[in-house]
């Protein structure tokens, strides 16, 4: 039985419907992303699973039972706020002490805990500061250890890492995998940023405007998108309009306008004679001197129309002879050698006939 | 966006005590005052009764207080007299105040909090007390005025007498309402980026322009909300135009005293209460409009 | 300040008119000479008159009474309506709260003269109905400072604590409670020092006999004008000189006019 269980919940705000008939089991010790642009219901469920908001229809259960009378204050259930929500007026320590205090804890045991958890979060130190003292990641931190000291059983973070900078965030986005690792604990984690809930999770929820459109492992996400949102919400991707020509165990044939034909991996359910997009990652696309790589099915001649160098790789936006612009990504392996191509060059761009996913809208 | 979940019990326990207390002495008092318009006076002051007990007694409602004050031309010239004074105080006062607000707006953060207790600190006499002062000051007998009689004497001219007149009283107003200038302006020109100020005078303005074209339209919500801070609380005075003023001095607030208290004919005093709220309303929505116009140009 | 000698001029002068009068009032109080006129030497003589002077010390008990019961009713009020009015955005509430701060104080005293004696009676005028006058009054600064506070906070803290397992009781007391706290006793002494200084209100809700120091020094005024007006107006003004500096250090924001 699965520890977390959102069945069937649906809530709706006047005319518009936050979060429609969304059906999600979540395991114990996952690391669970609900992962969507804004506005897409995901902080609504949350607040919900906190037990903020009541669903307008459906169930949310814990161990198979209902939360739907119990309070937040009963629920054992944490939340990692947006804004940390440190309690001004207390130190870390009586912050981290205050679930414990809830709790009915012995004096003995909460002084104990909280050392425990100032050391999971490598903030020994601090114990005696106060909030407004801290750093953004420090308090990021304080409120981690909150929320895990009484041993929840699950914990919400709601885009914990939306107000800290670039370095800091990678940073804790490894601190977080680690703790939830060394914990155990139920994380579901809301955020908007993609690679991080490519990063952190071990199945992810992407949702699009109430509804969860693709539940799957990160690997499956960004390589089998299920549809063209998902495709291009989750990291870059070229999305060219094609028809199917044909359909078989070993692969499509599409055509594109402009292009010709063009070979694509097999797709079940798939018919000729239908209408979608091809959607292709940059990184699947090869670029090189017009005169080279004939070993790939799908080839094309093209122009390279602009350039983005960022250190580590090159990518290109080459426009195909059909006027269609796609993006190529090219290693700077080679020191030295800050680009290949310049714009305006003219250069032959191919991929396998394995690469991409056939997708409906 | 939390669903009410036993919430009408807890608004109830927290908001219903407050509201209680000011709907019984608050809100029912204005409704009776109200009423109280309506009546006739009764025979030893107060309210005469709804039905007659006497035979030619006056009694029940009539709107003749209304009538009188409509009828009598020195009520409306009373009720002028009120908004002039109340305008002049304000005008004076803003330009009091806007200066010393500016300076206090414009110096370095350490210093603010300490000029504004500065401003804040002589509220902290009795409001009856700062009159008093002035019936110092301007007293026939008071060290500055002495002088100035005398060198007038010496050119034959007749003494000034600052007291008791229509002078003292505007005086006496500004005095005690100038702190209530002073801040909302200065709260207002607190906020002003002083990025604006150089990016006027990179494109060619000069300091009185800075001034006008740029500074003062901002601190227009500041003005509004001053204003309303000071000419309201005016209209309604009585105290500083009967110690600092003579008999043509009387103003909206004492006309309402006198009834109240000396002639005792509560229904007059009611009706009078009820011009003035009307006046202070009047004002009190061209204010608020004001500072809405104000705020969405800026 | 560069040429910036006329501002520095105008607010010099500005708050001269400020602070000259008081000056003038405080020093006088020391003046041995019964007229205001000119200063003749040093003397606490007026000091002591006041305190011989049963009228006056009696108006000060009385003044004192009223104070502290009608700034700790309102205090409590003033809170519960600030907490209500951030929390529960109520329509009517904030009229009735706000508007006896905003109308003239001749309106909220003739209404309150014509309420009580019609409801209760000739005798009506008391200690008792200038304290509740008072209060009413005071409420709304009170609810004033407390709103502004809770503006200032960020929000998900009280959720924070109601998803760490308190419940709203316990949310509000070890929460919301300590975290107002510096307004709501700066608000209690806004509202001491606006009581002990009423005129307009007490005026007209006063019983026979019943005197304040406002009104004594009104009577005094108009009736025997003498130094002993300068005495107590002098240990009046220390008195709520006090209440504000303490209260501006409290919630500084509240004097700023914010909220």
């Amino acid at each position: 039985m699965a520890l977390l269980e959102i069945r069937n919940v649906t809530r709706r705000f006047g005319p518009l419907t936050a979060v429609d008939d969304v059906s999600v089991a979540i395991e114990a010790g996952e690391f669970f992303t609900l992962l969507g642009p804004s506005g897409c219901g995901k902080t609504t469920l949350l607040r919900m699973i906190a037990g903020f908001d009541l669903p307008d229809a459906g169930a949310i259960l814990l161990d198979g039972r209902d939360l739907a009378g119990t309070p937040p204050e009963k629920r054992p259930i944490h939340t990692v706020f947006q804004s940390y929500a440190l309690f001004p007026h207390m130190t870390v320590s009586q912050n981290i002490a205050f679930p414990l205090k809830m709790a009915g804890k012995s004096a003995g045991e909460i002084s104990t805990k909280v050392k425990g958890a100032l050391e999971q979060v490598h903030l020994e130190e601090k114990g005696a500061q106060y909030p407004h003292e801290l750093s953004g990641g420090q308090k990021q931190r304080v409120a981690l250890a909150r929320g895990l000291v009484n041993q929840p059983r699950v914990l919400l973070l709601d885009e914990p890492l939306g107000a800290l900078d670039a370095k800091l965030r990678e940073e804790m986005q490894f601190e977080l995998i680690e703790l939830q690792r060394d914990i155990g604990v139920t994380f579901v984690f809301v955020t908007h940023a993609q690679p991080e809930a490519l990063a952190l999770s071990h199945r992810i929820a992407v949702m699009d405007r109430g509804r969860v459109v693709q539940l799957d492992e990160p690997s499956k996400i960004y390589g089998l998108p299920v549809n063209r949102f998902v495709a291009d919400f989750i990291g870059k991707c070229n999305i060219l309009d094609a028809a199917v020509v044909e359909a078989s165990p070993g692969g499509l044939k599409l055509e594109v306008k402009g292009l010709g034909e063009i070979a694509a991996p097999a797709r079940e359910g798939v018919r000729p004679g239908e209408r979608g997009v091809l959607a292709l990652r940059p990184e699947q696309v090869r670029i090189g001197p017009p005169d080279s790589q004939h070993d790939l099915k799908n080839h094309f001649t093209g122009r390279v129309h602009d350039l983005l160098y960022v250190g580590d790789i090159t990518t290109y936006v080459v426009e195909l002879p059909n006027g269609t612009r796609i993006e190529a990504l090219l290693p700077n392996s080679a020191p030295g050698r800050a680009t290949f191509f310049e714009k305006g060059d003219t250069v032959r761009v191919a991929w396998r006939h394995d690469a991409g996913n056939f997708l409906r809208d | 966006m939390t669903r009410p979940r036993a919430e009408p019990v807890t608004r109830w326990l927290v908001g219903g005590p407050p509201f209680l207390f000011l709907f019984v002495f608050f809100a029912l008092p204005s409704l009776i005052m109200v009423a109280a318009s309506f009546r006739y006076p009764g025979e030893f002051g107060g309210l005469a009764p709804l039905a007659a007990t006497r035979p030619g007694e006056d009694a029940g409602l009539t709107a003749e207080n209304y009538g009188v004050f409509f009828s009598d031309w020195i009520y409306f010239q009373i009720l002028a007299k009120s908004f002039g004074v109340a305008l002049l105080t304000t005008l004076v006062c803003l330009v009091m105040a806007y200066p010393l607000a500016l300076l206090i707006a414009r110096s370095p953060k350490r210093h603010r909090d300490f000029m504004i207790l500065l401003v804040v600190l002589p509220f902290a006499s009795n409001f009856l007390v700062r009159v008093y002062a002035w019936m110092i000051i301007l007293g026939d007998q008071s060290v500055f005025l002495r002088p100035i009689n005398y060198l007038l004497a010496q050119f034959g001219a007749e003494p000034v007498s600052l007291l008791f007149n229509g002078f003292a009283v505007v005086v006496g107003m500004v005095y005690v309402h100038l702190p209530f200038m002073i801040l909302p302006l200065y709260t207002n020109l607190e906020k002003h980026d002083p990025v604006l100020l150089d990016a006027a005078q990179d494109l060619g303005a000069n300091t009185w322009s800075r001034f006008w074209r740029v500074t003062f339209p901002l601190s227009l919500p500041g003005i509004f909300s001053g204003t309303a801070l000071v000419f309201i609380p005016v209209l309604g005075m009585f105290a500083i135009p009967e110690i600092l003023g003579g008999k043509d001095d009387w103003m909206v607030g004492n006309m309402i005293k006198e009834a109240f208290l000396g002639t005792r004919d509560w229904p007059f005093g009611s009706m009078l209460s009820i011009m003035l709220t009307l006046a202070v309303l009047t004002v009190a929505g061209l204010a608020a409009w004001l500072a809405r116009k104000g705020t969405a140009r800026a | 300040m560069r040429r910036t000698w006329w501002l520095w001029g105008a607010s010099l002068a500005a708050y001269a008119f400020l602070y000259v009068p008081l000056t003038i009032v405080v020093l006088f109080s020391f003046n041995d000479s019964k007229l205001n006129a000119e200063w003749v030497g040093f003397t606490w003589s007026w000091y002591r008159t006041l305190f011989d002077d049963d009228a006056m010390l009696a108006a000060a008990r009385n003044s004192l009474f009223i104070a502290v019961t009608a700034s700790l009713a309102a205090t409590v009020l003033g809170t519960m309506a600030g907490i209500a009015m951030h929390r529960y955005r109520p329509r009517l509430l904030p009229f009735m709260v706000l508007t006896p701060v905003a109308m003239p104080e001749i309106l909220l005293g003739v209404s309150l003269l014509v309420f009580f004696i019609s409801v209760f009676g000739e005798q009506a005028l008391s200690l008792a109905t200038v304290i509740v006058a008072h209060t009413t009054f005071c409420i709304g600064f009170v609810a004033i400072i407390v709103r502004a506070r809770l503006a200032g906070m960020d929000e998900s803290i009280f959720e924070a604590a109601r998803d760490l397992g308190a419940t709203p009781w316990q949310t509000f007391r070890l929460i919301t409670l300590p975290l107002i706290m510096p307004g709501v006793i700066a608000g209690t002494l806004m509202s001491f020092t606006l009581s002990i200084d009423d005129f307009v209100i007490t005026f007209f809700t006063t019983g026979v006999g019943v005197s304040t120091l406002p009104l004594q020094i009104y009577t005094m005024i108009k009736v025997a004008v003498t130094p002993e007006v300068n005495a107590v107006s002098t240990l009046l003004m220390v008195l709520t000189l006090t209440m504000i500096v303490v209260a501006s250090r409290l919630a500084p924001d509240a004097l700023r006019g914010q909220g």
